[in-house]
């Protein structure tokens, strides 16, 4: 098993801060040159992890904005294929950031789930997030990841009650996200808090935030979370508004890998001043 | 109509795939407060089996007034499959039948051959995961989900309930597709026979079967076809029907 990405959270945990976590649409803003240098700047300006989105047709869990990098990147042509491939362009100059894809099981069964695996080992993927496979349905992909030696993490949210729990908090699980937004402000201690007792998993925070300040007032869930992981979209219109020039009619620009990474940076220098 | 807030999805391609991401992006958002009416036989264990325990009056109440009227089992028994739901009410009572013969009319839409040009999943598909089901689905060599085409709006969805998907494989049915071209024929023929009614666009790809299917058979021996609903919401097709016959 890959241990990226408990040494990442241990990396974090002893100068006591949450780690934070990027996530990246795969083939966005455009699939071959600055998709990959984007990725390839996230952790220069202070990801500790990486999420990397796989583009899919129906993404019946996600919002506006990765519907709408989604549709984008497959009109310009990303293909799994392509994903796993700016993985290994990554790994040829960094062997430390865990990347974790996030995604639906669609195309990974059209792939086939044992090449996936393999495929995604050799391209240097840390873990997997897929949305659409419950507990119920772990021989599918989670078992045979496991085996493997690919992280599986789950899901959770504020909604996950106390009879669904322990499903999802598995003891062979390291990991769990545990999604939230701005309404759940007052239960995610109460979710965090149970997700500890139920399970040894530990935690990921992900929560929408709107700008880079944010994440230095807003302190992570609990003591027991591990990471933040603000979720920016950085829609045409936002990034128009604070960095100019940074896409151009909605298409890259020189300018657009610098935009990012001054946000990234921004949200970084918060939770390195944050404490859990 | 009848109290409802109907929310428009322009998603996606804004058919009937993208209205059910939405909605379960809303019920995943609000399960508290929240029951998801999946419309068809499809979608996440149980739906598909609760739609078809509840469509299922309809087989049952063609074995008996078959039996009233003819004393017997129909010899065949046809319905449009979109995704599936008046199809699996049809057909599950007879599925012990072997006598009875099962046909489902697919969306054939502009011709199977035509790329993203129709809505048979299974005849134009192949098995994989969406909605929370493993089925047949139109879709590319990545696993993306086409859009697809059908005339009809009810039957424009890239799948098929799961046990249209299991009774295909094991050929207790048979599915067909009927194009855009052959399920207008089928509703003007019964238009012009009936003035009274139309079908749905939907419904007249089951009677496109039928046409089909009626000249291979006995004279003795029966179909019934499921007409699964009126045409007022297909008045735009039928206007021009209309215009011909004055």
């Amino acid at each position: 098993m890959s241990t990226r990405i408990t040494d990442a959270f241990a990396a974090c945990a002893r100068p006591n801060r949450p780690a934070l976590v990027t996530y990246h649409h795969g083939g966005r803003p455009r699939p071959t040159t600055t998709a990959s240098a984007i990725l390839k700047a996230l952790p220069g300006a202070g990801a500790d992890l990486i999420e990397l989105g796989m583009p899919f047709s129906d993404p019946m869990a996600d919002g506006p904005g990765i519907q709408a990098a989604g549709q984008r990147a497959l009109k310009a042509g990303q293909t799994l294929t392509r994903t796993l491939a700016m993985v290994a362009e990554f790994r040829k100059t960094d062997t430390t950031t865990p990347i974790v894809l996030m995604g639906y099981y669609n195309p990974i069964y059209i792939h086939g789930v044992d090449a996936f695996i393999a495929d995604a080992l050799a391209a240097g993927v840390d873990g997997l997030i897929i949305v659409d496979l419950p507990p119920e349905e772990d021989d599918e992909l989670c078992v045979p990841a496991l085996k493997a030696g690919l992280n599986f993490i789950r899901l959770t949210t504020p909604t996950t009650d106390d009879r669904r729990l322990p499903a999802v908090l598995e003891e062979h699980l390291r990991l769990c996200l545990l999604c939230l937004d701005d309404r759940h402000h007052r239960r995610r201690d109460q979710v965090a808090c149970r997700g500890r007792r139920g399970g040894q998993a530990d935690q990921g925070a992900h929560r929408r935030c709107r700008s880079p300040s944010v994440s230095a007032s807003r302190r992570p869930t609990t003591r027991r979370s591990w990471a933040a992981m603000p979720m920016v979209s950085w829609s045409a219109r936002r990034c128009a508004t604070l960095w100019p020039g940074s896409l151009v009619d909605g298409k890259a620009s020189p300018g657009t890998v610098a935009a990012v990474t001054t946000l990234v940076s921004g949200l970084a220098s918060g939770v390195r001043r944050a404490r859990a | 109509m009848l109290g409802a807030e109907v929310r428009p999805v322009t998603a996606g391609a804004g058919t009937l795939k993208d209205a059910m991401n939405e909605a379960l992006r809303d019920w995943v958002t609000n399960v508290d407060t929240t029951y998801y009416l999946i419309g068809t036989a499809a979608g996440p264990h149980p739906y598909p089996m609760m739609v078809r325990d509840f469509q299922t009056v309809i087989g049952d109440e063609i074995r008996a007034q078959m039996q009233e009227a003819e004393g017997s089992l129909p010899d065949a028994v046809v319905a449009c499959v979109g995704g599936g739901s008046n199809a699996i009410g049809t057909f599950y009572e007879f599925l012990d039948d072997p006598s009875v013969k099962i046909y489902g009319a697919e969306a054939g839409g502009h011709g199977i051959d035509v790329e993203n040009g129709h809505a048979a999943s299974m005849t134009g598909g192949r098995p994989g995961v969406l909605h929370g089901n493993r089925t047949y689905l139109l879709q590319d060599a990545d696993g993306q989900i086409l859009e697809g085409h059908s005339i009809s709006a009810g039957l424009d969805y890239p799948g098929v309930g799961p046990e249209h998907s299991f009774l295909h494989d094991t050929k207790r049915v048979t599915y067909v597709p009927i194009t855009d071209k052959e399920a207008l024929e089928a509703f003007q023929l019964l238009h012009q026979a009936s003035k009274a009614s139309s079908p749905r666009s939907e419904s007249a790809h089951g009677l496109a079967q039928v046409i089909k299917l009626a000249p291979t058979m006995g004279k003795d021996e029966t179909i019934v076809l499921c007409l699964s609903g009126r045409g007022d919401k297909d008045v735009e097709i039928g206007r021009p029907l209309s215009r011909d016959a004055q």
